[in-house]
């Protein structure tokens, strides 16, 4: 018989080609690490492996929320609600809560199928939470519940790319979903980049220019990607640019994608958080002016449910033949999972002033995000005091995107190891300290640059040790390496 | 402003998927419902939407791991046996953080080592956990698998016709070629090599290179289960074709007839011996949304490999780890599906209890509506041996397949939008499966997928009753003459009841266009 059908060199090639450093080799490293060391304790220079590679906050001691813990308990088992000591365990307002949204699934079947946008119900809640935030209406029949935003962003790069010829404008740094995405459905990532120096601003100048560039090239571009707020860069975008980004996508026809999974994540007060539909409307442009996709997520914001896997995209804008051929996709994968759903409406109608909860409530969430804002302030002055390195200030997200400037003997060094030069940075402080990042060249940088992008995410009481594990490995790093 | 996405310069892969099971049938049926019609759907198989009940101790046990400072209460006793208490803490013990934190991008460890343990003791050869991936249902594991074959036109993936249409939509989807085998409907949907091999033959004589098999056991909307010597042959195909089997085994818990047990497809290759068992490359799917279990909202499946190049399970993790974790609450209900209740466990008595009740009555059902087709004029039905659907040839006569084509529609589409108008029982044309074409007969193949029977008790029977006469109230005066008759009939079984009004639907259109 002939060599095995399904090796590296006979499977798809744009599986081969795509990437995602997020959990990519660093990562495989850390995991064969942390193995040692449960083997062998005394194995490493450090006694745990720190994952400050991923936004996962529940996995470094970030509590839920309680209010969506008990909704979603009891809707995993609604027969709790006719048993009278449960009043004693539950919060009247998650009973209340429970009892509603069950009414809105046929048959209180939180294990059937529902429909392929997700529940009616459910989809008029976050339509709802949609137009309290924002001013405008939303229909919910615009509304596309997904197993996390992932599945989302994956279902419009397949709509839009027919093949290499057609090109998507990404981020320079990017959220790697896209670039991978983008590889896997064979188009063309057209790059923008972001200007470290103005506190990775984005200019609509730089915009034009590549897309220039592209189309001069014979790409199509079919769309904007716009993270806002960013990943890995945090920087939440002037309402003013917004309206620039806007009218460059009408002017030029592009499908606005807008990742705003980070929507409940802004730590400064001279910014604020505007979702690009909130924009638009307010210029006075309609579902005729822009094509607009806005996705969002309940694995970030306070409420870190990642592994919940639960989301949506709200479309817009888009013929009702397009909208057919989007639910048709939908349909293939029948629904997304019924308790994600369910999350993805209480993100988006939380507890209000008034209910019984909402003062715990409150208090659970601010905490969370006062707490956030903390750490994501010691950790960028911390990397800002280090030799070489200089940290823009995180104003959203979870994530700290340093430049780093090593010296020539660590660039050579790394060469030599055939590893790119941040690469070989984040391995040896991985080796060093057991701290795990994820090196720069995994989200696209300018040339000539190099960076690691670290979460903000151990709990409060964990950061001076890691500071102080990152400052002596840092320290003596540079010592060896020194010119 | 030119629109940048018009139907015009969509993907031409998106255009050309096709999906029935909620297409054209199913979105009128919705509309109906919309308008006030009391609509059954039997489109899918989803068991809890018909009042198929979850089973209770997986739910307990979910809820205290959804919300675990119910753990710390001293009254949680009061609420929860103490074996659900137990397994919450034991799988929140596998998590890190809970269910809200990204697993592993496989599945969290400790629970593929549960799947693991339970494919050993099914099939008694030992299971490698890393070769297990856990996925948002196993439909989404499906196509991670064919991502990973398919690079263009040029390759084919053999499936089975009638098949799940998953896989003829996906295959659509990335660009690749589908290669249909037909099941032998005359052979109780039995597979034939020698089909097998001229489909082969067939489409590499079009310069395709036939990449992978899928076998759908128990089949889909077919029902047939494989037989071990079928298996073997179709091993043997595999490993002479150097092929990649994909066994879909998602319904190997529901078997309603003891001739042929389900086998898996790794049984029967690890019982071959070597080289065959070291050599055939397999990937068998298995989900959280049949069996007697039904979690279909939950969105639980794994795969797992067998014989695949480590560099390539290495791509299908890189792949699997853009989308980050599966959905942490639906790998506790596999964990939990691979580890059910044993004898001696406080919840174990009413779990056997519920799953016994759940699949003695699928058993009687796939019964009911057996003969209930078969009694029909002109309706051929094989009896459903596994899975959830019945798939009756309706014989359509000339007359009927002229007025489809008049109304501008395939004849079985036609047939089942006049049953879904007349009834409110929402099916899924024949045609959306892919179904054999005539030979030279006036009136071609046509069937319809129709889910399990429905009423199982006096309550529910009343309310398909009222339903059903709602229905009627609606028929075209053509079906007038059929209400004296339904009246009339009174059966013990309301199973029975509805399928008997309905096979008098069936009898009364088939005599307006004959």
């Amino acid at each position: 018989m002939a060599s095995t059908p399904v090796t590296r060199d006979t499977i798809n090639p744009k599986v081969l080609e795509c990437e995602y450093a997020v959990r990519g080799e660093i990562v495989i490293l850390a995991q064969k690490l942390q193995e040692d060391l449960k083997n062998n304790p005394k194995s490493q220079p450090f006694d745990e492996i720190l994952y400050c590679n991923i936004g996962n906050p529940q996995s470094l001691g970030q509590k839920p929320i309680t209010f969506f813990r008990e909704v979603l308990a009891l809707c995993d088992h609604p027969a709790l609600l006719d048993k009278s000591e449960t009043h004693s365990l539950f919060s009247a307002d998650s009973i209340k809560r429970a009892s509603q949204i069950l009414s809105q699934i046929p048959g209180q079947a939180t294990g059937a199928y529902s429909h392929s946008q997700g529940v009616k119900g459910l989809r008029d809640t976050i339509a709802a939470g949609i137009e309290a935030r924002d001013g405008f209406p939303a229909d919910p029949n615009d509304i596309f519940l997904t197993d996390g935003a992932s599945p989302a962003v994956h279902m419009m790069m397949q709509l839009l790319i027919r093949s290499e010829k057609d090109g998507i404008l990404c981020p320079i740094p990017q959220y790697p979903l896209y670039s991978a995405s983008i590889a896997l459905h064979g188009g063309t990532l057209v790059p923008y980049y972001l200007d470290e120096a103005t506190g990775w601003g984005l200019e609509i100048s730089e915009l034009k220019k590549q897309l220039e560039t592209a189309k001069s090239k014979g790409i199509c571009v079919r769309a904007l990607v716009v993270i806002n707020p960013g990943n890995p860069t945090g920087q939440v975008l002037a309402e003013n640019n917004q309206k620039q980004i806007v009218d460059f996508c009408k002017t030029e026809g592009l499908v606005l994608l807008a990742d705003e999974v980070y929507q409940e994540n802004v730590y400064v007060p001279d910014k604020k958080f505007y979702s690009f539909k909130k924009v638009a409307r307010s210029m006075g442009y309609g579902e005729k002016d822009i094509t607009l996709v806005s996705f969002q997520s309940v694995s970030k914001g306070y409420y870190g449910e990642c592994g919940k896997r639960g989301g949506y995209m709200e479309i817009t804008g888009f013929s009702p033949e397009v909208r057919e051929q989007i639910y048709k996709l939908a349909s293939v994968n029948l629904c997304s999972n019924i308790s994600g759903q369910i999350l993805a409406s209480l993100v988006m109608s939380p507890p209000k002033a008034g209910d019984q909860c909402y003062e715990s409530y409150s208090a659970e969430k601010n905490a969370i995000l006062s707490s956030l804002a903390k750490r994501a302030q010691q950790l960028e002055h911390a990397l800002n005091g280090l030799e070489g390195v200089s940290c823009n200030r995180a104003e959203g997200a979870m994530y700290l995107f340093p430049r780093i400037e090593l010296p020539k003997k660590a660039v050579e060094a790394a060469k030599g190891a055939k590893t790119a030069p941040d690469t070989f940075y984040a391995r040896r402080l991985l080796n060093a300290t057991g701290i795990v990042v994820v090196p720069g060249s995994g989200f696209g940088q300018a040339a000539g640059t190099l960076h690691f992008r670290c979460t903000i995410l151990p709990q409060e009481d964990r950061i001076p040790a890691i500071i102080s594990r990152l400052t002596k490995f840092h320290e003596a790093f540079m010592k060896e390496f020194r010119d | 402003m030119s629109k940048s996405l018009d139907y015009e310069n969509l993907n031409e892969n998106v255009k050309k998927c096709q999906y029935a099971v909620r297409g054209e049938l199913y979105l009128r049926a919705s509309e109906l419902q919309k308008e006030g019609k009391k609509i059954i759907f039997t489109n899918v198989g989803n068991p809890h939407a018909l009042g198929q009940k979850p089973l209770t101790f997986p739910r307990q046990v979910v809820a205290l791991c959804q919300a675990p400072f119910l753990l710390d209460d001293p009254n949680v006793g009061l609420l929860f046996p103490a074996d659900a208490i137990t397994k919450a803490k034991h799988y929140l013990s596998l998590t890190s953080g809970g269910l809200g934190a990204y697993s592993d991008s496989r599945g969290l460890p400790g629970v593929r080592k549960e799947v693991a343990e339970f494919i050993e003791r099914r099939d008694g050869y030992p299971s490698d956990p890393e070769l297990i991936f856990l996925t948002d249902g196993a439909s989404k594991g499906v196509m991670q698998i064919l991502q990973s074959i398919i690079r263009g036109a040029h390759d084919g993936i053999l499936v089975p016709v009638p098949q799940y249409p998953l896989y003829s939509a996906t295959i659509s989807l990335l660009g690749g070629s589908l290669v249909p085998y037909y099941l032998e409907e005359t052979a109780n949907w039995g597979l034939d090599i020698g089909s097998l091999r001229q489909s082969v033959a067939q489409a590499r004589s079009q310069g395709i290179t036939v990449r992978a098999m899928v076998i759908i056991n128990p089949g889909n909307p077919t029902g047939q289960c494989l037989s071990e010597a079928n298996l073997k042959e179709i091993l043997n195909f595999c490993y002479q074709n150097n092929v990649v089997l994909l066994g879909d085994e998602v319904y190997q818990q529901n078997i309603y007839q003891d001739e042929r047990p389900f086998i898996s497809s790794r049984k029967v290759l690890m019982d071959m011996g070597p080289p065959i068992s070291k050599a055939v490359e397999l990937v068998s799917f298995h989900t959280v949304s049949k069996g007697y279990w039904g979690e279909c909202g939950q969105r639980g499946g794994y795969f797992e490999m067998t014989n695949i190049s480590p560099k390539t399970v290495e791509e299908i993790y890189k792949v699997a780890s853009i989308s980050l974790s599966p959905n942490v609450p639906a790998q506790i209900f596999m964990g939990l599906m691979m580890n059910p209740p044993k004898p001696g466990d406080i919840s174990y008595d009413q779990f056997n209890r519920e799953s016994k009740g759940i699949l003695e009555s699928l058993r009687k059902r796939a019964h009911i509506m057996t003969d209930g087709f078969n009694s029909c004029r002109n309706v051929v039905c094989n009896f459903t041996e596994g899975a959830m659907y019945s798939f009756p040839q309706i014989r359509l006569p000339p007359k009927a397949i002229e007025a489809a084509k008049s109304a501008g529609k395939v004849p079985d589409v036609f047939y089942c939008l006049k049953l879904l108008e007349a009834t409110g029982i929402s099916t899924v044309p024949g045609s959306g499966f892919g179904q054999k074409e005539g030979y030279g007969f006036p009136s071609a193949n046509h069937h319809l997928a129709c889910g399990g029977g429905h009423a199982r008790d006096h309550g529910q029977f009343q309310e398909i009753q009222r339903q059903i006469h709602g229905a009627v109230r609606g028929l075209p005066r053509v079906l007038e003459n059929v209400r004296g008759e339904v009246v009339k009939q009174k059966k013990a079984s309301a199973a029975v009841y509805c399928w008997d009004f309905y096979v008098t639907c069936c009898k009364n259109f088939i005599t307006n266009y004959c």
